[in-house]
């Protein structure tokens, strides 16, 4: 195993991944019982956080192809909320009332559903600062924001002219830029070609997504246009590198169909080095082509309780061609997956997931051989650089698979192996391997608390493991991915928890809780409340029919509705129920639920208006209720809508309570 | 040292002029679910609490046993006790002015009193919110009562209710006390 490695192509190695596969499960002790070898005697107390305590941190992780994010605590691993990004939610209403259904629009129309990659915490003078998270949409290529005070989502911006945004969402280090780099070669711009001209009508391009420092709003500020890579993973320069970014490709070869082998030729593939504060000047200088393009830049309002998707029609591109000295490729072994850039800012760690050993490229002797114009050759107009003018040092073969590196806050990195199935810990400088804890089963990114910032806090490891096989109680066919918490304070890693995860768990990010804790909202005040069919107070109640849309102002607050008691609606209206909750305490949301409503409930917080629509269908008399356990009188929070003929005479009233006896 | 009686009343007129600035009671109740508490405060013209949606929450907590709602504006106390406290204050000018015993002594009775009259008020509105419950309460308890302390702490139900007075009322007090040095200064001097 430590000779040649075994990679004459991917489709072997997967054979040989299965072999090891079986190798450590059966070095691990047999179903079940693999765990406890791994965990010394106080992990427990380690983990345990007493009841009505706090977390020390809080953990992000991306819930994959459920298109949501994971909120828990560390070290307790405990799940406090699951936060709809790119899915519908029926418990949240997400997706379903009408408030929200603009966020998952898209040049495509309505995409309910995305692969939820990387979360990415937004930073200043690279540190977390835990005003935002950003996270990618992989298969129509989007990035969300989400606003850590109410932890919903705020943002989703379409990236136009990608295929596949898996390089992304990577800050910069004062969230200047989000990034998006396109992991599938597509036509640029799209059109209808013969897919094997994949070489000359196929492009790559890397978006530079512009945060607001004020509001955090989201535009897609520049693209820039490169050659049919997969451009795979990402990191933005920190310190004396900040004003670049990175990203790792493959396919390299410019192959459109079998990538497992065709993708797999190349002894190196590249990093693309891109200098951002360079591409600005160049954007200044009114260097780039505005194309037309087709996406769409959706944003929630906490005022008004509503989204609103905007078309845009246009992107400024760069191309390299024209702006020199704006990308550099460095040459980097094999197939590499993630680019990541220790705390200094200095050293670019590749993990060349086919590549025998992890390669670290040196900034300075990068920016020293750009200094040289040393060139091996140019592609399409972009240097490539010489490896060994770039190279700073070599981790000799850690082990099998390297995905992702992090780095601790004493000059310490991480890797996560995917093949071998363990995390590497390793020295930063000298290049040896200090220590290596398994993983059950099948390590792909891992996380430690602002891990890939300035600043680490280097008490925690988080490893994100696609496979479970043994390790819990098993539901089926398809069983719960998991992730793995390590102590790292010491020279060794200690194992400390597993925990399930919603989703496939792609990258987490964790941020002491402090920077989050105090900036929670609790609720949203009535005053601020901008929503164009909110009723703020019970006197302003109504129903109000316009044709054959019904419009219900209703409130609510413990324990009853206004009106509770709804007639005149005929079958073929369409009703609008526009809840207000006029609850301002802290966890005190309502629920409505309306029999018969072909969409979900509404889960209404404390100042906010939502809206259900429903087509009542049949005539009768169908109930409503909070769904949401409010106070001692909630299973009394209920009222009824009567549904007459469409041609019948009933007149529309509404009323709650009984109404005053006659004098 | 010839100046120090009219200091002390200025004090005391200041002390009660604070009722403006300053809550002079606060009703704080304690529940599992309410661990920070909720604290009403009660001002000479409003009542409110720590968090804008306060007095809303406690009066939804009240309807359940059918206490009535506490509404601000229907309580007319809030608005002449105002204008007790700036008669007061006028009154103490006055006094300050006339510059003898009997003129301090005077207007500290007569706030002594009002402050009786006012607390025996406050009484009397607990003892109306505590007792006079809807007929049509979801919750009744027969022979309970929901009444909070004027001074102090008592368990009502699932609440812990602690009735304190807030800066105002520390300050007033502390105004009623320097009247009393004037007084006492005066005496002494002359």
């Amino acid at each position: 195993m430590k000779t040649k490695m075994p990679f004459f192509s991917w489709s072997l190695s997967a054979f040989t991944l299965l072999l090891l596969a079986g190798m450590f499960a059966s070095c691990g002790g047999g179903q079940g019982t693999a765990g406890p070898s791994a965990v010394s005697g106080d992990a427990a107390s380690a983990v345990y956080v007493p009841p009505g305590q706090y977390d020390e941190f809080y953990a992000f992780l991306s819930g994959g192809f459920s298109g949501q994010v994971a909120v828990y605590g560390l070290p307790s691993g405990r799940l406090f909320r699951v936060i709809p990004v790119f899915s519908v939610d029926a418990e949240k209403g997400y997706g379903f009332n009408e408030e929200t259904k603009p966020m998952l629009e898209t040049s495509f129309g309505f995409v309910p559903w995305d692969d939820a990659h990387h979360p990415e915490l937004s930073q200043t003078n690279g540190e977390t600062d835990g005003r935002y998270l950003f996270i990618n949409g992989n298969n129509t290529p989007r990035i969300a924001r989400i606003d850590l005070t109410t932890f919903e989502t705020a943002e989703i911006i379409e990236i136009p002219n990608s295929g596949g945004n898996h390089s992304s969402p990577f800050t910069t280090e004062n969230t200047e830029y989000v990034v998006a780099g396109t992991r599938f070669g597509v036509p640029y711009p799209q059109k209808d070609v013969a897919i094997n001209t994949y070489a000359e009508n196929f492009k790559g391009v890397l978006s530079f997504i512009s945060v607001d420092k004020e509001d955090g709003d989201m535009n897609v500020s520049f693209q820039i246009l490169l050659p049919a890579f997969d451009y795979d993973l990402a990191h933005s320069g920190k310190g004396e590198s900040h004003g670049w970014t990175f990203f790792t490709t493959y396919n390299t070869e410019l192959k459109n169909t079998l990538l497992e082998v065709g993708a797999s030729q190349h002894d190196k593939d590249y990093i693309a080095a891109v200098n951002w504060k360079l591409a600005e000047k160049y954007i200044a200088e009114g260097k780039f082509k505005e194309i037309p393009a087709n996406y769409r830049d959706n944003s929630y309002s906490d005022k008004t309780h509503s989204a609103t998707s905007k078309k845009m029609d246009k992107v400024r591109v760069l191309l390299p061609e024209d702006c020199p000295g704006m990308v550099y490729f460095l040459p980097t072994p094999k197939s590499p997956h993630g680019v990541d850039v220790n705390p200094t800012g200095e050293y670019i760690v590749a993990s060349g997931k086919l590549s025998a050993d992890l390669t670290v490229h040196s900034f300075k002797k990068m920016l020293a051989a750009i200094d040289n114009k040393a060139f091996e050759t140019t592609i399409a107009g972009i240097p490539v650089l010489k490896y060994e003018d770039v190279v700073a040092g070599v981790v000799k073969e850690p082990g099998l698979g390297p995905l992702h590196t992090e780095f601790d806050d004493k000059g310490n990195a991480y890797t996560t192996f995917f093949i071998s199935s363990e995390v590497v810990k390793w020295k930063v400088g000298t290049w040896e391997v200090l220590d290596r804890v398994p993983t059950f089963y099948s390590v792909g990114h891992l996380m430690i608390p602002g891990g890939d910032s300035k600043k680490p806090d280097g008490k925690y490891l988080v490893a994100l493991n696609k496979i479970t096989k043994d390790r819990y109680l098993p539901t089926g066919p398809e069983l719960t991915q998991s992730a793995q918490l390590y102590d790292i304070t010491g020279d060794k890693m200690k194992m400390l928890l597993d925990f399930p995860t919603i989703g496939e768990p792609h990258y987490a990010q964790g941020i002491a809780a402090d920077k989050i804790v105090p900036k929670s909202r609790k609720f949203f005040p009535l005053e601020e409340n901008q929503h164009p069919y909110k009723a703020i107070g019970e006197k302003e109640s109504r129903v109000e029919r316009s044709g054959k849309d019904v419009h219900v102002y209703m409130t609510t607050i413990r324990s009853h509705f206004s009106p509770d008691n709804i007639e005149g609606v005929k079958v073929g209206d369409r009703v609008y129920f526009h809840v207000t909750n006029l609850e301002q305490d802290w966890d005190v949301p309502h629920g409505f639920a309306m029999q018969g409503a072909n969409n979900a409930e509404l889960l209404i917080m404390p100042g906010q208006t939502e809206t259900l629509v429903w087509y009542p269908k049949n005539e009768g008399v169908f109930p409503f209720y909070c769904s949401d356990f409010c106070s001692a009188l909630h299973q009394e929070m209920q009222g009824y809508v009567r549904v007459s003929a469409a041609n019948a005479n009933t007149p529309l009233v509404w009323s709650l309570g009984e109404p005053e006896p006659a004098e | 040292m010839k100046a120090l009686p009219r200091l002390c009343m200025v004090l005391a007129i200041a002390g009660i002029l604070s009722l403006f600035l300053f809550p002079m009671w606060k009703i704080i109740l304690y529940a599992p679910q309410y661990p920070t508490g909720v604290q009403m405060n009660i001002w000479i013209n409003k009542i409110d609490g720590t968090e804008p949606g306060t007095l809303q929450n406690v009066n939804i907590l009240n309807h359940y046993v059918g206490m009535k709602f506490i509404e601000p504006d229907s309580i007319p106390e809030l608005t002449y006790f105002p204008m007790v406290i700036l008669g007061m204050a006028v009154l103490g000018l006055i006094a300050l002015l006339i510059n003898r015993p009997w003129s301090y002594l005077s207007w500290m009775i007569i706030m002594i009193i009002l402050s009786a009259i006012g607390f025996y008020d406050f009484y009397l509105w607990e003892y109306d919110y505590g007792h006079n419950l809807s007929d049509t309460a979801p919750i009744k308890f027969p022979g309970a009562s929901f009444q909070p302390p004027i001074l102090g702490k008592k368990i009502i139900l699932n609440f812990t209710a602690v009735s304190l007075p807030h800066i105002g009322g520390y300050l007033a007090g502390a105004g009623i006390f320097f009247s009393f040095l004037a007084y006492w200064l005066k005496r002494k001097l002359s």
